[in-house]
């Protein structure tokens, strides 16, 4: 098939960018997404053009590195997918395609589709682990059960792969589901119970330092996220944080934890 | 010819790990500050060696390409990791996961590693279920196990069909909160480009910064590399696109040896090629064997038909149907070892009964997996006399629990429901048990440089079993390198901090940026993946599934002539100083044209039949891979001498107490 794409160029952090046209043609159904724009660019650099840039590694829907905004959907159409999922199947011989890479303030440019997510990393370093050192001796796995129902939903929130899929989808930027995710699958795991204060109080910060905007309820991220990770978590979330924040006094003080600069 | 020393601990294998732990050197707390550590990958291997060796109190550098941690190739894998704890009461132990192991790698990995391998696998399940990895669980809130290829019990621990993930997000937490605390530095988006030594100890790296292109300095008093493998040297694996060898082929060029380089898995469950533009394959996990049954047509009409489009795999009569596995395996049936299933599926595709347009790929059926769990279903809810719609719509329900997302992720690739039509599958490269030698401490032929997991060669033999690679990882990350690095770095409290402006440092860094001129300065009229693409058909063809001397010969003359073309025509666009995602390609794909001559070299060197390495004029009389004991029970070690077709071979010999050297079989 042949299409055409517009595809957001941009040459550097402070660079100013603009969309540009790119028709690409013989174009296969059985392609994928990111298959039909490395197409594209072997064309690119056989024109002497600077190939497009964008972040991608497994191309099978799990390392979280691909992230465009495709059409105006983060992972473009259809759900539960992420853009090395998409295939040029979903897509009809002549269809104009928009290409963008995620916008929010604290996800910048670093060239073409490809922005800096080191946010997250951060947000997990302000306390989305339980404090467990590598020991050789610790309790049987099985002395620490935990009843299925909770284990189940705890999965469901650790199959987050960090995309941020739902920061580009929320019009305020938030990061809402993303941390609600792993301060849900803590907090619903005995392992994670001792921490749940300080890590509900302490991501939440880091969150804010890093300049993601509030949530308002209004799903977008829960629609657009590949891993179909639920609101529920959210409203998890910030059952967790009022409690942390309400016992906050008369409980053991928190550690004092520092939001790190972005 | 030399010899090489694996340092394997004197004593009873039983007693072997715990008596050399015992008589390590140690690093006293205060002296741990004083000591830095490189780790090059974030991977099960890479993340949980410096998360623990951060908890222990030294000074952790941590790199990866990725632009974060979490994203290591690691999170890919989907089946799930083996311990030998024996929940299901099936009779496991760690002798008999050493055994499987150990025969499932063909008899040619070192007994002693792959003992401590089973011995520490029970206390990884321990560690990961404390971390809060959510393990899949039975109703009375215990852990569930499943079964894999090439054993008789249930010892795979699972989280759906995420397990990799899941692990890997437990080490990355690990390793974060390290980070956070300040005891480790974390370096994404940074490609490590040459290994610095000193005196002949490793002694850092030369990283390019990805984002700024920067090329920098980093210095240590040991570096450890946990870069995966090398697979992507086929161009088509199920590798991530960025997974390569360049951290590992650089340690080789300054002397590390590289072993048993040959030695590579052909998954057999992936989803088949559809055309010229594929960049990658996909894998459906191994545990779908459990459930799923693997056939052809018996008749070649049938299987034409197929293949012409004029017939579908519902349409052939159970009595018609080939079940190839269960046929000649008896006993495993679809649980035989990987590289058996993927010479089988290969065997009948090549005799033309092949599914599919191309004629390369067979059945993985679940009818009777929906048949049989709809009944247990109908039984469990009271449903008297079940029709046979009923049976299979609960049956798919059951199925659907276990591996909903291995059924999406086939539908959303191929276009077609593995609910109504039976999935299409073909085998791909998947692992490589080769990699970087090491001897019982992990450590390399360079003093001051480790490697773990799969980068390197030692606990696979000439093939893995499913389920174990995630095992070995977090072995290596978690419960060998924490010990058996600080009998080095005991000798090192007084070096004190390693200085980066020397003439060492200089030479690398010299050496890398003339080799990046080069691949731009070279201005050719071929884009990067044309010569990967190359690269990858010839490998598949001369050193894939079967090999023959011939064939690697040819191999071997091809791979010179793409290597040649690439140095001439190769176009680099862009500039060295800046983000560009094609000059890191054209780096990674200018050491695979190296790495895939050793390969073949090695595989041609190797007369006999070993696990992935099949050699088609070494077999039994029933096709059955033939090895030859008296003259291969060795590791083969590669010395780089400034070419692959000069590295020169050094042998380790491999000896086995406890195990009776025997024909591998699953009858």
């Amino acid at each position: 098939m042949k299409l055409t794409l517009k595809i957001w160029r941009q040459a550097g952090p402070k660079a100013k960018g603009q969309m540009v046209d790119y028709p690409v043609d013989g174009i296969s159904e059985d392609m994928s997404f990111l298959e039909m724009l490395d197409v594209l660019n072997d064309k690119l650099i056989l024109e002497g053009q600077e190939p497009i840039a964008f972040d991608h590694d497994c191309r099978e829907g799990i390392c979280g590195a691909c992230s465009l905004f495709i059409d105006g959907r983060p992972h473009g159409p259809g759900r539960h997918i992420t853009t090395c999922q998409l295939h040029m199947r979903r897509f009809k011989d002549g269809d104009v395609i928009h290409v963008e890479p995620w916008r929010a303030k604290a996800f910048p440019v670093i060239k073409d589709l490809v922005v800096d997510r080191s946010a997250f990393d951060r947000i997990q370093q302000a306390g989305g682990f339980v404090s467990v050192n590598t020991n050789g001796n610790l309790v049987d796995a099985n002395a620490i059960p935990v009843p299925k129902a909770d284990a189940d939903k705890a999965f469901d929130a650790a199959t987050c792969i960090g995309c941020g899929a739902c920061v580009a989808a929320c019009p305020n930027s938030s990061a809402m589901l993303f941390v609600s995710a792993k301060v849900s699958q803590f907090a619903l795991l005995p392992q994670g119970r001792a921490e749940a204060k300080e890590r509900a109080l302490n991501m939440v910060d880091q969150m804010d330092a890093e300049k993601f905007g509030n949530c308002s309820n209004i799903g977008a991220c829960e629609i657009e996220c590949p891993k179909d990770i639920s609101l529920e978590n959210i409203a998890r979330l910030n059952r967790e944080y009022l409690g942390a924040a309400v016992s906050k006094e008369e409980g053991p003080p928190v550690p004092f934890h520092k939001p790190k600069q972005a | 010819m030399s010899t090489l020393d694996s340092k394997v601990p004197d004593g009873p294998l039983d007693k072997q790990w715990a008596h050399h732990k015992e008589h390590l050197r140690l690093v006293n707390p205060a002296n741990k500050r004083r000591i830095d550590i490189i780790v090059v990958g974030t991977g099960l291997a890479g993340a949980s060696a410096a998360a623990s060796l951060a908890e222990m109190g030294y000074n952790v550098k941590s790199f990866c390409y990725q632009d974060s941690a979490r994203r290591a190739h690691s999170i890919a894998a989907q089946g799930g990791i083996n311990a030998a704890k024996n929940y299901p009461n099936d009779g496991d132990s760690i002798y008999r996961l050493f055994y499987d192991t150990l025969k499932g790698g063909d008899y040619r990995s070192r007994e002693s590693n792959t003992w401590r391998l089973a011995e520490v696998s029970a206390n990884i399940i321990d560690q990961c279920v404390s971390q809060g990895v959510p393990f899949a669980r039975d109703y009375g809130g215990l852990l569930d196990n499943r079964s894999f290829g090439g054993a008789l019990v249930s010892r795979t621990f699972y989280a759906r069909g995420q397990t990799g993930q899941q692990l890997l997000l437990g080490a990355y937490s690990a390793l974060m909160r390290q980070v956070g605390k300040g005891k480790v530095k974390m370096y994404d988006r940074h490609e490590m480009l040459d290994l610095v030594l000193v005196d002949g100890k490793a002694r850092g790296i030369i990283a390019r910064n990805l984002v700024t292109g920067q090329i920098e300095r980093h210095g240590a008093h040991a570096v450890l590399l946990c870069t995966g493998g090398y697979g992507n040297v086929f161009f088509l694996s199920t590798n991530a696109m960025g997974s390569n060898v360049t951290a590992a082929w650089k340690a080789h060029k300054r002397g590390a040896y590289m072993a048993n380089p040959c030695y590579t898995q052909i998954h057999p469950t992936c989803i088949p090629v559809s055309g010229d533009h594929q960049s990658k394959l996909t894998l459906m996990s191994e545990s779908l064997r459990n459930d799923g049954r693997i056939w052809v047509p018996k008749k070649k009409e049938d299987a034409v038909a197929i293949q012409q489009g004029k017939k579908k795999g519902s349409d052939i009569a159970e009595d018609d149907r080939d079940y190839y596995l269960e046929r000649r395996y008896p006993s495993f049936g679809n649980l035989v070892p990987r590289d058996v299933a993927s010479r089988a599926a290969k065997e009948r595709c090549d005799a033309g009964f092949g599914v599919n347009k191309t004629g390369e790929a067979v059945y993985l059926d679940f009818g009777s997996a929906f048949e049989r769990y709809g009944k247990m279903e109908a039984n469990v809810h009271h449903i008297e006399n079940p029709s046979k719609e009923k049976i299979l719509e609960l049956g798919k329900q059951v199925v659907s629990a276990k591996y909903g997302n291995l059924f999406d992720m086939y539908e959303n690739i191929v276009g077609e429901n593995p609910y109504e039509h039976p999935m299409k599958i073909y085998p791909a490269v998947h692992y490589t048990m080769g990699g970087l030698w090491v001897d019982y401490n992990l450590q390399s032929t360079i003093p001051g440089m480790y490697v773990l997991g799969e980068a390197n060669f030692s606990d696979h033999g000439a093939n893995r079993l499913g389920a174990s690679a995630l095992m070995q990882g977090l072995a290596d990350g978690y419960f060998v390198i924490p010990y058996t690095i600080a009998d080095q770095l005991a000798g090192e409290i007084r070096t004190g901090p390693i200085k980066t402006d020397t003439s060492e440092f200089d030479e690398a860094e010299k050496h890398v940026r003339d080799r990046i001129e080069q691949l731009l300065n070279t201005k050719g009229t071929e884009p990067v993946d044309h010569f990967h693409k190359r690269l990858g058909k010839a490998m598949w063809e001369y050193c894939g599934m079967t090999r023959t001397a011939a064939g690697l010969q040819k191999g071997i003359e091809e791979i010179r002539k793409i290597r040649e073309d690439f140095w001439k025509n190769v176009r680099v666009p862009g500039k060295a100083d800046e983000f560009n995602q094609e000059l890191e390609k054209a780096g990674r794909v200018a050491d695979f044209l190296e790495l895939g001559e050793l390969m073949c070299k090695d595989a041609l060197h190797r007369n006999e039949s070993c696990g992935g390495h099949f050699r088609e004029e070494y077999q039994t009389e029933e096709g059955e891979a033939l090895r030859d004991d008296n003259n291969f029970a060795y590791v083969g070690a590669w010395e780089w001498k400034g070419d692959p077709g000069t590295a020169e071979l050094h042998k380790e010999a491999l000896t086995f107490t406890v195990l009776q050297l025997s024909q591998r079989s699953y009858k």
